[in-house]
């Protein structure tokens, strides 16, 4: 190393040393240390106050009270805001009254203590590494290779029954190709449950719909389908009907009778993740996810034209029944929910069951 | 004070009764000798360094609210019918998770503010998480030795963010269920194993009944068992580092100057567990956060228009919904990459990357000293930029996930804001970080002018020839210690490029690693200058001497302006 670059590394200005120390009002003026005193403790004492009025507040306000009740708005929780207010306003004078304590009155004298190297010293080192020889040593781990890898075989066996317990934390993967949605099962509106008839459409409309099973009861007036069975089933098999008019639908090949008059029907379940799709442009047939907005073309077979969905909309072919109401002609040709790997061997498989009907 | 004479503990009445039992726990525990060396620790003073505070206090508000919550709430997606005293959902069925949270809102007293209190902290952990790591970072705090309570600090943030997940996806109402939705859509987009993973999670097609019950078990008992482990093991690291200071005059690398734990520190740190819990309790009385009860309870073919997820996920939610649609097959399987890479792979690759970068700014600086003393942000222009960059890459993210809300508000093209952002994702950071950097580099410049010329007087020279300058002062010496004590030294980047070669033509086996090495450095040090030498800091005082005072008398008062460029009296540095 050279002379100048000796001089370079050099810190160019020295350490100065800790400046004076300075004195607060409450150390010099014995009337101030009074007054800080006073302040801090009338603190603590509203505390209590508080909390005692968190208690009076508890007994003493109905539950359905209700303050800053204007005009047209509910009003905010009397009890909500009475509880906040009273124990948050007690902890906060808790905490600024410690916290000048410590400030204005405790001893302020800053204190210098040295660092260590966070490391180990050498002799610390040497004595670990004894000990650790030692322990090798006189297990004989080394010596005895047999004990050693029996043990570590024996250890790598334990893991085993730890994987193979967790087995059945749930079935294998299944039913991601078929929905509740069967021939002739008629179309209904998701909230009545009433059929709906193609004269109940008119052109730009959307109806969100159900499978008519979901409404339907046994003996005992008891619905088919509820709790988890009926949301794993609605997760699949949620659907809109829209009509638009017939000119401007553009079918692909095969699906040119899956409709009725203009009336289409599409599953209600993105292709993206899963969200039930409901923001209709009726202008423009696009229909928009609130989650991710994957916007999707109805008029033309559901074909994603925005956003990160990566499959088009499944559609549902219908046709009216003896009654003219809408039903569904088959279960969705195409899978339903989200993208999982299997997808593209499960397509085919339906596809072969459809008869490559797309 | 308030007191003449101070009486000693143990020989204080109380202290005398008290002997006993705390010499019996004594001969037990060891207690003296454990006290002996910590009692009176000494931390040094910072308002950034109540950052961290404030998660850990925060943490200790969720574990006592959490533990009233668990009271009454009954982690089960069993149907039950509504029968509770919220007239709008009266006799709507929903699963018990719903029933029992609408319980704790309406029936159980103080249940509604508790539940409030435990949210926002939750969301207040997690801010303050993200504001105590750009302190440790920008200040490069997490140096040697600490790197390693850098890499459990990162895990804290992991796991506190899937706790809060956890929690707000606890309820079973319709925003909770469509969020649990979005991350069956996550699960199963996991390439080959997706579909599987996704059964064993729900415990069979979604949503089943399991779900819920074991996102409990999560968030009360297994995350919360690692977060304390973790935060207990990064206390005891920051007690044995002893905590990094910023430079200063009597503040060195090798010692660190503050208040002893006790007093000052046990109060100041405790009355600000108060001070938190009792800002929190504010805001569950005064704002509103996730009503449940105006969802409704979870229905898989409903969905609210604006659904958000909390405010920590919504980097993660813009980069889901920006993503261009990807997909593709091969092998007969199919890959959803539009899915799988911003909501999977991207938190992977950014926990990765924020564990690695000590490491990787090591490998780069190549410095192995410990550093105790904290940098101006300045002082690592690339550092700065870095991290300028990837809060850039956050907000732009967060732009995307509330494309939705910014297009209602503001009026504009949905489509429009998606394409900002995929545009933006990638041309903002690089603007964000080139235009850090030279911020960082002129500032570096200016620190050394103030060394080397003085700061600015505010005082006026008017020469005989009728010239106007202002005069210069030298800073005090304890802010020029301050502004160089910290501050590295250069490499001499040129003298250490390395040769394919040897002098004699044998060639070099490393030099392949050691290029790359070399263009890391040129570019990490790259613009940066160089604090002042011993040299130029004698020439400047040279050129200085005299400076201070002034020609005319002035009145008595006038001291010039101070460095801050406030007139008055500098001495008080």
């Amino acid at each position: 190393m050279t002379d100048e670059l000796d001089l370079k590394a050099h810190d160019p200005i020295g350490d100065p040393g800790l400046p004076e120390h300075q004195w607060r009002p409450q150390d010099v003026d014995p009337k101030q240390e009074k007054r800080t005193e006073r302040h801090i403790a009338g603190m603590l004492g509203a505390a209590a106050l508080l909390f005692v009025g968190f208690c009076v507040a508890y007994f003493a306000i109905p539950i359905d009270a209700v303050v800053f009740k204007t005009g047209a708005t509910v009003g905010w929780s009397a009890q909500n805001f009475a509880f906040g207010m009273t124990l948050g306003g007690g902890l906060l004078l808790i905490g600024i009254a410690i916290i000048q304590w410590a400030k204005k009155l405790m001893g302020d004298h800053e204190i210098v203590e040295l660092r260590h190297a966070a490391g180990s010293e050498k002799d610390d080192i040497d004595a670990v590494l004894d000990d650790i020889n030692a322990g090798i040593e006189e297990s004989g781990i080394a010596r005895r290779p047999l004990i050693r890898n029996s043990l570590l075989g024996a250890m790598a066996a334990l893991g085993l029954p730890a994987i193979v317990l967790l087995r059945d934390m749930g079935p294998l993967p299944h039913g991601h190709t078929n929905t509740v949605w069967k021939k002739g099962m008629r179309v209904v509106n998701d909230v009545s449950g009433k059929p709906i008839k193609p004269s109940d459409l008119e052109v730009g409309q959307l109806v969100n719909a159900q499978p008519a099973v979901f409404f339907e009861t046994d003996e005992h007036g008891q619905h088919l389908y509820h709790g988890a069975e009926l949301h794993a089933a609605k997760a699949k098999a949620a659907a809109i009907v829209v009509r638009m008019r017939p000119e401007d639908i553009t079918p692909s090949a095969g699906r040119a009778n899956w409709g009725v008059d203009g009336i289409l029907c599409y599953s209600k379940i993105c292709t993206h993740v899963g969200c039930p799709i409901s923001l209709w442009e009726q202008q423009t047939h696009h229909l928009l996810c609130p989650c991710h907005q994957s916007t999707f073309d109805l008029a033309d077979n559901g074909k994603v034209i925005f956003g990160p969905a990566g499959r088009a909309l499944p559609q549902l072919p219908i046709s009216v029944d003896s009654e003219g109401y809408l039903v569904a002609v088959s279960d969705f040709p195409e899978i339903v929910t989200p993208s999982y790997p299997e997808l593209a061997r499960d397509q085919k498989k339906l596809d072969k069951k459809f008869g490559g009907n797309n | 004070m308030a007191t003449d004479t101070y009486t000693r503990i143990e020989d204080s009445a109380a202290g005398q009764k008290l002997a006993g039992p705390v010499g019996w726990l004594d001969d037990r525990l060891g207690l003296a000798a454990a006290g002996k060396k910590n009692l009176r620790k000494v931390f040094p003073e910072h308002w950034s360094f109540m950052l961290g505070e404030i998660a850990l206090w925060s943490f200790v508000v969720l574990l006592l609210t959490g533990v009233f919550l668990t009271l009454w709430f009954v982690p089960s997606m069993a149907e039950v019918t509504y029968r509770g005293s919220y007239a709008p959902l009266y006799g709507i069925d929903m699963s018990e998770a719903y029933a029992t949270t609408l319980n704790i809102s309406f029936e159980v007293r103080g249940g509604l503010l508790i539940r409030q209190i435990h949210h926002w902290a939750a969301a207040m952990f997690i801010a303050a998480m993200f504001a105590h790591m750009l302190r440790v970072y920008f200040t490069g705090a997490y140096r040697k030795p600490r790197e390693i309570n850098w890499l459990i600090g990162v895990g804290l943030l992991g796991l506190g963010t899937i706790a809060g997940f956890s929690g707000y996806s606890l309820p079973d109402d319709l925003l909770s269920g469509t969020g649990l939705r979005f991350v069956n859509g996550l699960v199963r987009s996991i390439p080959l194993v997706g579909s599987y993973i996704e059964f064993f999670v729900f415990g069979g097609e979604f949503p089943g009944t399991m779900i819920i019950p074991r996102l409990y078990m999560a968030h009360i008992l297994l995350i919360p068992a690692i977060l304390l482990g973790l935060i207990g093991a990064h206390m005891l690291l920051l007690v044995y580092h002893k905590h990094t200071q910023w430079p200063g005059p009597g503040r060195t690398n090798d010692n660190v100057v503050g208040y002893p734990m006790l007093p000052v520190y046990m109060a100041k740190a405790g009355g600000f567990f108060f001070v938190v819990f009792g800002f929190l309790a504010l805001m569950g009385a005064l704002i509103q956060i996730n009503p449940v009860w105006v969802y409704g309870p979870y229905n898989p073919a409903e969905v609210t228009a604006g659904s958000q997820p909390d405010w920590y996920m919504g980097w993660v939610e813009g980069a889901v919904r920006v993503m261009p649609a990807l997909e593709s097959t091969f092998f007969n399987r199919t890959w959803t990459w539009s899915v799988f890479m911003p909501g999977v792979l991207l938190m992977g690759v950014l926990f990765t990357a924020l564990g690695l970068w000590p490491f990787i700014e090591r490998w780069i600086t190549g410095d192995d000293r410990e550093h105790h003393l904290l940098e101006r942000p300045r002082n690592a222009p690339v550092r700065t930029a870095l991290g300028a960059a990837a809060i850039s890459v956050y907000l732009v993210f967060l732009i995307g996930g509330g494309n939705d809300i910014i297009a209602i508000k503001f009026g504009m093209s949905l489509n429009a804001i998606t394409w900002f952002v995929r545009i933006g994702i990638i041309v903002v950071p690089i603007i964000v970080f080139m235009v850090t950097k030279r911020i960082c580099i002129a500032l570096q410049r200016k620190d050394n002018a103030d060394l080397t010329h003085g700061y600015e007087t505010g005082v006026i020279d008017r020469s005989p020839s009728g010239g106007y300058a202002e005069r210069h002062a030298p800073l005090p010496d304890g802010d020029q210690f301050a502004l160089t004590s910290a501050r590295e030294r250069l490499p001499q980047l040129e003298s250490e490029k390395p040769a394919a070669t040897d002098e004699g033509g044998v060639r070099n086996p490393k030099f392949r690693k050691q290029s790359l090495r070399h263009k890391a450095r040129e570019f990490y040090f790259d613009g940066s200058v160089d604090k002042p030498t011993s040299h130029e800091m004698d020439h400047a005082a040279e050129h200085l001497e005299g400076a201070g005072e002034h020609p005319v008398a002035q009145g008595e008062d006038f001291k010039g302006i101070s460095h801050w460029g406030v007139p008055g009296d500098h001495e008080d540095h």
